[in-house]
């Protein structure tokens, strides 16, 4: 076991899967001698060199893009795309390729990528360097989205993401990328993707977040607890498509209510999903409406108001209360 | 296709005419191309080149060296501030000052102004305040409103994608039949986008009135121009979309005045785009974020310190007869009070209630505001005004200052 932070464990999976597979390769802007803007890339230039390691040119359309190529030769291209917000440049060979190979040839060739790509906000960042466009993503077929939410998780999923035989999107919360420190397992691990995790049981309520967001869940659970003396449920979706929602539908049944929490835009975001999912087999067992507290549906405000528009656990608490007194 | 060689320089080869030539199967002739030209004017020891050496109106020059240095003097400042948690992450200006001046003094406020963010004399010029570049950078959509009087976009921070909607609004120009210029700005590193090849593409082929100003700097963050680009200059590529090319010293003012000049009265005249290419340095970090030091060396970057555009400016402007020392003393001390006064006013603005107001990420969305949207306005309202309540003070006050 070592104690690291979430910047530190992605680094180690990185390193880990260019060790034990020749196949893998890092690529994106400032990934080598640089070592990302995020540090990410600590240490990889020096030891696998510029074959393993492509400081690209400045075009995200050209990494994703030619990672698809190489995907398809055999490879097993690790992107980075400096910031989520820079992503859509490359959104259209993702939408248009990268998700519709194996479709499209029947199974002849498939697309065996990552793009990792920083998101959310948190970190006082300039304008387009704090969005959490997620779910443009989950409302993609073909793409896998995956978003951790600690340093452990994140070493796990992100070697699933490295192995998993179709594209993954691997989204990193930037705001946890250095906010705390976790015991991490010697030997490597994995998280299967498409599983979501019970992060604390309780039987009044269900809250439901991911990402960076789950730790203003997790402030929620312990000042319901402390002050209302609520015993809250916690799910870190981990996976968010393919969504699988037979952890949040087993927590309904025993709870009977649930407020979703994500900082991405309310509309046709994730928590739209969760209540659709709930909806559809759970609905009986409802004694309340299912509240979202997400980001509003305007672009998130440039960082001197960005606090107002990501979700906090007062936010939370409040949504929660008014879910109980319903 | 254009000839020009106006200015007879050092030529710079070009890599494809070789690779052109090498046919061997059948007899086949090498496609002429034009080359591309070098400008410099004023040399990194203020020595002028009087054959080349333009005609400014004594006023012009102290318009352009007042800007540039005004530039330079907020972009230390906005350093200092930075470091004292004052202002959020910025990319520097500093060194960029020839580039933008050089070439936005030859637009009339009609014409448009479509900046990448490196060019703070040009807005400065063009009429944005110190205090929109303070409130940008230290997150504040009203940094990023555009001053009344211009045809100016706001800085744009998504690399390259600016160079479309300049292309654009010069095809809006031709299509209305109206006499305007275009002046955009783009870097190294925004050379590989898709967007720069569209932008470049399209202001060819409807001939739009469009000046492609690229400032070399040498650097993507930390991915040096050759990692970059094969080829040996950019304004090369202006021969492939059909438009007139050249690289000037992007430090000489005067070199970008004079190419600038002639571009724009091409474009006035219908005769379509230019690529100039301005060679410089960063010698400042990318942002105030980077560290430059883990990709590039201190003896380049001292080498090349040197040649920054300000000082040779200064001296050529000196020897001039243009300034005294005793007047360019009372211009750092007018532009620092200038500098300080914006900042002190800024600071106030931004725990102001009409500038701190959160309720503001609402208003601007939709010129009308949808129902949905207003619902959620009320809500976090409904919340503000509770924990107001709960704190006994505006929630404002109660979070801090927008620091």
């Amino acid at each position: 076991m070592a104690l690291m932070n979430m910047a530190k464990s992605i680094n180690l999976a990185l390193f880990e899967a260019m060790e034990r597979d020749e196949k893998v390769i890092v690529m994106g802007e400032d990934v080598g001698p640089d070592e990302g803007v995020f540090r990410i890339t600590e240490g990889l230039f020096h030891k696998f060199g510029e074959k393993r390691v492509l400081d690209t040119p400045l075009a995200e359309s050209g990494i994703v893009g030619t990672a698809i190529g190489m995907a398809m030769y055999g490879m097993k291209p690790v992107c980075e795309i400096q910031f989520s917000g820079f992503d859509y440049y490359s959104f259209h060979q993702l939408e248009c390729h990268a998700s519709r190979f194996r479709n499209r040839t029947r199974g002849r060739l498939s697309v065996p990528m990552v793009m990792r790509a920083p998101y959310g906000g948190g970190i006082r960042a300039l304008e387009h360097h704090s969005e959490s466009r997620e779910a443009i993503y989950a409302h993609t077929p073909g793409l896998k989205v995956v978003i951790p939410s600690g340093p452990r998780n994140a070493r796990a999923l992100l070697h699933s993401a490295i192995q998993d035989p179709d594209p993954v999107i691997y989204y990193e919360p930037k705001a946890i990328y250095r906010l705390f420190k976790e015991e991490v397992p010697e030997k490597m691990e994995t998280l299967p993707i498409g599983q979501s995790n019970i992060v604390k049981e309780g039987k009044d309520l269900t809250i439901i977040s991911y990402g960076a967001s789950l730790r203003a869940a997790l402030e929620a659970v312990e000042l319901l607890e402390e002050e209302d003396g609520v015993k809250a449920e916690l799910i870190d979706l981990l996976t968010i498509a393919p969504l699988d929602a037979t952890l949040i539908v087993e927590s309904i049944k025993k709870t009977g209510r649930a407020v979703i929490v994500h900082e991405g835009p309310r509309t046709c975001g994730l928590g739209a999903e969760v209540v659709a999912r709930v909806n559809e087999a759970a609905f009986l067992y409802l004694e309340a409406p299912i509240r979202r507290v997400t980001g509003f549906d305007t672009p998130i405000p440039y960082f001197s108001k960005e606090r107002f528009y990501l979700p906090d656990a007062e936010r939370v608490v409040a949504a929660c209360r008014e879910t109980l007194s319903f | 296709m254009t000839n020009y060689v106006k200015y007879p320089l050092k030529a710079i080869p070009i890599s494809v005419q070789q690779s052109l030539k090498v046919v061997t199967a059948m007899p086949r002739k090498p496609i002429e191309l034009p080359q591309i030209e070098y400008m410099s004017i004023l040399d990194e020891d203020a020595v002028v080149d009087k054959a080349l050496e333009p005609k400014i109106a004594e006023e012009e020059l102290k318009n352009i060296y007042r800007y540039m240095l005004l530039a330079r003097r907020t972009d230390e400042r906005m350093l200092m501030m930075q470091r004292q948690g004052r202002l959020g992450t910025f990319p520097q200006s500093s060194g960029h000052e020839a580039i933008s001046m050089g070439s936005c003094i030859h637009l009339k406020k009609s014409d448009w102004h479509v900046p990448a963010y490196r060019e703070l004399a040009g807005l400065l010029y063009r009429g944005w305040s110190i205090d929109s570049t303070l409130l940008y950078w230290n997150g504040y959509e009203e940094g990023a409103r555009p001053p009344e009087g211009v045809n100016d976009l706001p800085v744009c921070v998504p690399i390259a994608s600016q160079l479309l909607h300049a292309a654009g609004i010069g095809m809006g120009m031709n299509l209305r039949g109206e006499k305007g210029v275009v002046m955009t700005y783009f870097g190294d590193g925004a050379s590989s986008e898709g967007d720069t090849h569209e932008a470049m593409n399209f202001a060819a082929v409807y001939q739009a009135p469009v000046v492609f100003m690229c400032l070399n700097n040498q650097y993507a963050i930390s991915v040096p121009l050759s990692k970059q680009m094969r080829n040996a200059t950019l304004a090369q590529r202006a021969i492939a979309y059909g438009m007139p090319g050249i690289r000037v010293d992007g430090n000489d003012v005067l070199a970008v005045y004079v190419a600038a000049k002639e571009a724009v009265e091409r474009a006035r005249a219908g005769e379509g785009p230019t690529l100039i290419e301005g060679l410089t340095y960063r010698f400042t970090p990318h942002t105030t974020a980077d560290d430059p030091k883990r990709y590039r060396s201190e003896e380049e970057c001292n080498l090349w310190t040197k040649r920054e555009p300000l000082n040779r400016f200064k001296k050529y402007l000196l020897n001039k007869g243009v300034y005294t020392e005793a007047q360019l003393t009372d211009l750092e001390e007018e532009l620092d009070a200038e500098i300080k006064a914006a900042i002190a006013r800024t600071e106030a603005a931004a725990v102001s209630e009409e500038l701190s107001n959160p309720l503001a990420m609402f208003d601007y969305l939709y010129a009308d505001m949808p129902p949905y949207l207003n619902e959620q306005r009320e809500e976090l309202k409904s919340h503000l005004d509770k924990q107001k309540a709960k704190a006994g003070k505006s929630p404002q006050h109660a979070s801090g200052t927008a620091r």
